[in-house]
């Protein structure tokens, strides 16, 4: 167990280094790259913040985005909740360690406390190495000449569509992918940098309603079929239901494109 | 500027884990809830990869950066780790415009 949860903290070590010089290819400076991985610590939401300023974005549609995307931790603490069982002071340091990660280590496992464990062990290795391969990262950018020569301006896309792949498995989420890229794609010429975006989450917040709407229609009484999520979530939802499934036989200690999947 | 945004995007993102632990389960059970949780992800990447990639400014473009993304492209199809997708996507993007 222990050696698993270093394991995906070394890998995220390494996917921590790209983000880092993301950011300050993208014209945040070193300390606001280190206190983005330590304060928000959600790799997704840094790298989609630094996305949006590097295209010269106002920084609070960057900051949007960043929390749109950071909405699904909240999904994951809700299965951590009951195994966590955390109040007060405990809960609120624990929050900072609800990530894709920490959840694929915690939840499904038995007895509980190895899930905990899990969950403790992920999240305070990944805390650190998360936080100093941003450092490393944030420092190699500092030293290249113009990002943009080298290419790095393409790094944010190619890393964003890296986090996207696991969950194309399906029709819909191609559909809404398109929505979305055309939504944004109209509106950049009319609205400030970022915003589109922004645009573009409102169309597949309507659409994802709409689909669930025709979906019910398609199967009456069968609202509550948990197939809305992709199976390579890094949680999924049927795990909720079948604690007694052990779940972390997939998981040999990080390294799989999936296990990187949206964090 | 940018420190305000870091701050507030920070905090909103730890508002959201907190919640998590936090709200009555029955709430984010929600079908409406898990579907636009589990779309919204797809929508916001692909808004992000269209328009870093085929925009600049206000303008709609078409540059070395397709190529670029194109070659991540292949290597997710070949599986490559994530470093390898990043890197290779940056270097066929360099490499083409030290061509053009």
């Amino acid at each position: 167990m222990l050696r698993d949860a270093g394991g995906i903290a070394l890998t995220s070590g390494a996917y921590a280094v790209s983000c880092g010089a993301i950011c300050t290819a993208a014209g945040l400076t070193v300390p606001q790259t280190l206190a983005l991985s330590l304060l928000m610590f959600t790799g997704a939401s840094q790298f989609a913040i630094a996305g949006v300023i590097g295209v010269g974005g106002a920084p609070f549609a960057g900051a949007a985005v960043a929390i749109l995307l950071g909405g699904r931790n909240a999904l994951y603490g809700l299965r951590l909740a009951s195994l966590l069982n955390v109040r007060g002071a405990r809960k609120a340091f624990a929050a900072q360690f609800v990530i894709d990660e920490t959840t694929a280590m915690a939840v499904g496992r038995e007895p509980e406390r190895a899930g905990r464990l899990g969950f403790w062990a992920t999240g305070f290795a990944m805390y650190a190495l998360w936080g100093l391969g941003n450092l490393l990262g944030a420092l190699g950018a500092q030293v290249l000449p113009d990002p943009e020569v080298l290419g790095m301006d393409v790094a944010a896309p190619a890393a964003f569509l890296a986090l996207l792949a696991p969950r194309m498995r399906s029709g819909r989420p191609w559909l809404v992918a398109l929505v979305a890229a055309a939504t944004a794609l109209a509106a950049t010429p009319l609205l400030p940098a970022g915003v589109p975006v922004l645009l573009a989450a409102a169309a597949v917040a309507v659409l994802a309603l709409r689909l669930r709407d025709t979906g019910d229609a398609e199967h009456p009484g069968d609202g509550s079929r948990p197939d809305d999520s992709p199976p390579e979530e890094p949680a999924p939802e049927e795990s909720a239901s079948h604690h007694a499934e052990p779940r972390n036989s997939r998981r040999p200690g990080g390294g799989s494109p999936s296990e990187e999947e949206v964090r | 500027m940018i420190w305000y945004a870091v701050i507030a995007a920070s905090v909103g993102c730890y508002l959201f884990k907190l919640a998590g632990l936090s709200v009555p389960e029955r709430i984010l059970r929600d079908p409406r809830t898990r579907r636009i949780a589990a779309l919204l992800p797809v929508g916001l990447l692909s808004a992000l990869i269209a328009t870093q990639t085929f925009s600049s400014g206000h303008h709609l473009t078409l540059d070395p950066r397709a190529a670029g993304l194109g070659v991540a492209v292949i290597a997710l199809l070949l599986r490559a780790p994530f470093l390898i997708v990043v890197g290779s996507a940056v270097a066929a993007t360099a490499l083409l415009r030290l061509l053009m």
